[in-house]
């Protein structure tokens, strides 16, 4: 609520007392939430560690020091610093530091596929149980139910088994033992739309249910459905570790973190950097996200942070 | 309530407390139901034949189709599925491909050995993690708060099949403080005439305290570490459970009226929230049981988690299914158990 900012043209527009459009309202409560964020360090913190992570896949190429397939046997499991693989190399003599870069790639790729899935997929059943309701509703929410009583590791394990091992199929697997959660939400937002006088207003211009849902309830759905999906971010990211750690998700020689700390566990008691370094990638990532979550919740939702 | 109104006061078919009850154990079947219809239709879409997997690749096609039939999977898809239900509800899995027994004999067998970390860990976290999370939302924006905070957040971020792996190196490879991976030194294996299957317990009832000692430097690691994750989720609740109570009337009332900082607490704030707890340790334990799939992994514990994913590994799907079927009700009986915990005891909930 600080009006009493120099009045550069961009930030006055955002901070008017008075929006004149219904975009500019829209965008000053977000510039105001950004404000409270930024106030929080630990959020800021994890906004800069998942900045540095992205730019560092991005930029993969340019800053591997060697490509990360190449094998080196005579140089195997050195330590970090050895003859400029600044965290060392592993079993196959591979330089885990250009590793990692690429395997950033692949975590993100993972999450970014799960994160446009499963909130797809949960809007989809929610919307339509929320907008039909009856019988419709009862028998897609039971199925919620159901898959909320899954254990969620235990379910991927057992999908993946089906399926078989692979990126893809560990993606598809992680979204769908994570959609519940978002079916619930968008039927719940659903149901408060469902009967609002714009809807009946649609209706009555010939609107068929499709259109009512997809055009006039789904947008109206989406923001919470984001809150949640960053929320859940970390829990995919450990879960597609989990998975790769037990060989379930990308396969060798693909440096995806999980799996190189499974590759790096035989070794963990004398050459501890193996396993050391791609578990503490996971760990920044997925600890990014929580504080980002964390911030991002305060801002949202004052009172859920208490 | 209504019926002082009406002139000829209705008596309802149902006394209301059975039909709550009935709609609570039709719930339970149908989630249920539905849990074995995921697992039946995940056996259905798997890419391995499984008269392939009974036969092997030479039979012939005489053999095959035999086999097909003993299967039932010449039936409609309908009339398999009502075949599986009746065979898990009489406890039978099928025949695991790897070890050769019944499934079913596989579980009970490795199931006690999970059970058992679980339930040390659950007792840390429960320990640990209620005072933790009382003493940070009684001391709120202080440093216990903070610790509490930082806690929560490192373990809802960490892998926990990496923290396991820094655990043995930390506390086994370099301090040499407790015992490896494993539930029992080879030496000390097979000393212990199972009573309970649960190795701690069982060479406690037998006096045979060596074995115990072993067992317990053996398991101490792997149920602090599933502790820790169990302490992270306990905190966290206790405190906003706690923030809840203390911010209400009677805790001021109670104030008020001269009552010690120690009685307000625990007398009067705790004893509110004790129902919410056990359903937040039920929950807790539930996630524990799931776990422990990465941490028996890393440590060698021979429980359903490894089970499943040696299982899983080795193309083994019966027992694939018939652990995560396991694995499920377990899940779905304790969420059940703590819902109707809370609805029957609660009286605020009614």
């Amino acid at each position: 609520m600080s009006t009493a900012t120099e009045p550069s043209t961009l930030k006055a527009w955002l901070l008017a007392e008075e929006p004149t459009s219904r975009r500019q309202a829209r965008a000053a409560s977000v510039y105001q939430g950004w404000l409270t964020m930024r106030g929080n360090t630990l959020t800021m913190i994890g906004l800069g560690i998942l900045i540095f992570l992205i730019l560092s896949a991005i930029f993969a190429p340019l800053l591997a020091t060697d490509n990360p397939y190449a094998q080196d046997l005579a140089g195997r499991l050195k330590p970090p610093g050895w003859e400029g693989h600044i965290f060392g190399t592993d079993s196959l003599g591979r330089d885990i530091y250009s590793r990692l870069l690429y395997g950033a790639r692949i975590s993100i790729y993972i999450v970014l596929l799960v994160a446009a899935i499963a909130p797809l997929v949960g809007l989809m059943i929610g919307t339509i149980a929320g907008y039909v309701g009856g019988v419709t509703d009862t028998i897609l929410m039971r199925a919620t139910d159901i898959f909320l009583a899954f254990p969620r590791l235990v379910l991927a394990l057992a999908f993946v088994a089906a399926l078989g091992a692979g990126i893809e199929n560990a993606v598809l697997a992680i979204a769908l033992t994570a959609w519940p959660p978002y079916a619930r939400i968008a039927r719940a937002e659903t149901l408060t739309i469902r009967n609002s006088d714009f809807i009946a207003a649609v209706r009555l211009q010939g609107a068929g249910p499709i259109r009512i849902i997809v055009r006039h309830i789904w947008p109206l759905c989406i923001s919470s459905l984001i809150v949640r999906v960053t929320l859940d971010m970390a829990g995919i990211i450990l879960t597609a570790a989990g998975l790769g750690f037990l060989g379930l998700g990308a396969q060798p020689p693909s440096p995806e973190w999980g799996a190189m700390v499974a590759e790096g566990r035989k070794y963990i008691l004398d050459y501890w950097w193996v396993a050391t370094i791609p578990g503490l990638a996971i760990f920044s990532l997925s600890l990014a996200f929580n504080l980002i979550g964390d911030g991002l919740r305060d801002v949202l939702d004052p009172k859920g942070g208490e | 309530m209504t019926s002082s109104t009406t002139n000829a006061p209705r008596q309802p078919l149902l006394p209301k407390w059975l039909k709550k009850l009935l709609g609570t154990l039709l719930t339970i079947a149908v989630t249920l139901l539905g849990l074995l219809f995921v697992t039946f239709m995940i056996g259905r879409v798997m890419p391995i034949d499984p008269v392939l997997a009974v036969v092997g690749e030479r039979a012939s096609q005489a053999q095959y189709d035999e086999v097909y039939r003993q299967l039932g999977l010449d039936q409609p898809l309908l009339v398999q599925f009502g075949i599986y239900i009746l065979d898990v509800l009489q406890g039978d899995f099928g025949r695991s491909i790897r070890t050769g027994m019944p499934v079913a004999e596989d579980i009970a067998r490795v199931f006690p050995a999970t059970l058992e970390l679980a339930t040390i860990g659950t007792f840390f976290g429960v320990v640990l993690g209620v005072p933790l999370g009382v003493m940070a939302a009684v001391k709120r924006g202080s440093w216990i708060d903070q610790t509490a905070r930082f806690v929560g957040l490192i373990g809802y971020s960490m892998p926990i099949f990496w923290l396991g792996l820094m655990g043995l190196l930390v506390f086994y490879g370099i301090l040499g403080w407790v015992a490896g991976p494993g539930r029992v030194d080879i030496f000390f294996d097979g000393i212990v005439e199972p009573i309970t299957g649960m190795l701690l317990l069982d060479s406690a009832l037998r006096g045979e305290w060596d074995v115990f000692r072993n067992a317990f430097s053996h398991i101490i690691l792997p149920a602090c570490l599933l502790g820790y994750f169990s302490l992270a989720y306990i905190s966290r609740m206790t405190r906003s459970f706690m923030l809840e109570q203390l911010s209400s009337e009677y805790v001021t009332t109670a104030r008020v009226k001269g009552l010690s900082e120690w009685n307000v607490i625990w007398r009067h704030a705790f004893r509110n929230i004790r129902i919410q707890l056990i359903t937040v340790i039920a929950l807790s334990y539930a996630n524990l049981l799931e776990g422990s799939v990465l941490t028996e992994i890393i440590f060698a514990w021979p429980g359903i988690g490894s089970y499943i994913t040696v299982s899983l590994l080795a193309n083994d799907m019966n027992a694939v299914l018939g652990g995560t079927v396991v694995i499920g009700v377990i899940f779905v009986g304790l969420n059940i158990f703590s819902d109707l915990l809370y609805r029957f005891f609660d009286p605020r909930s009614k």
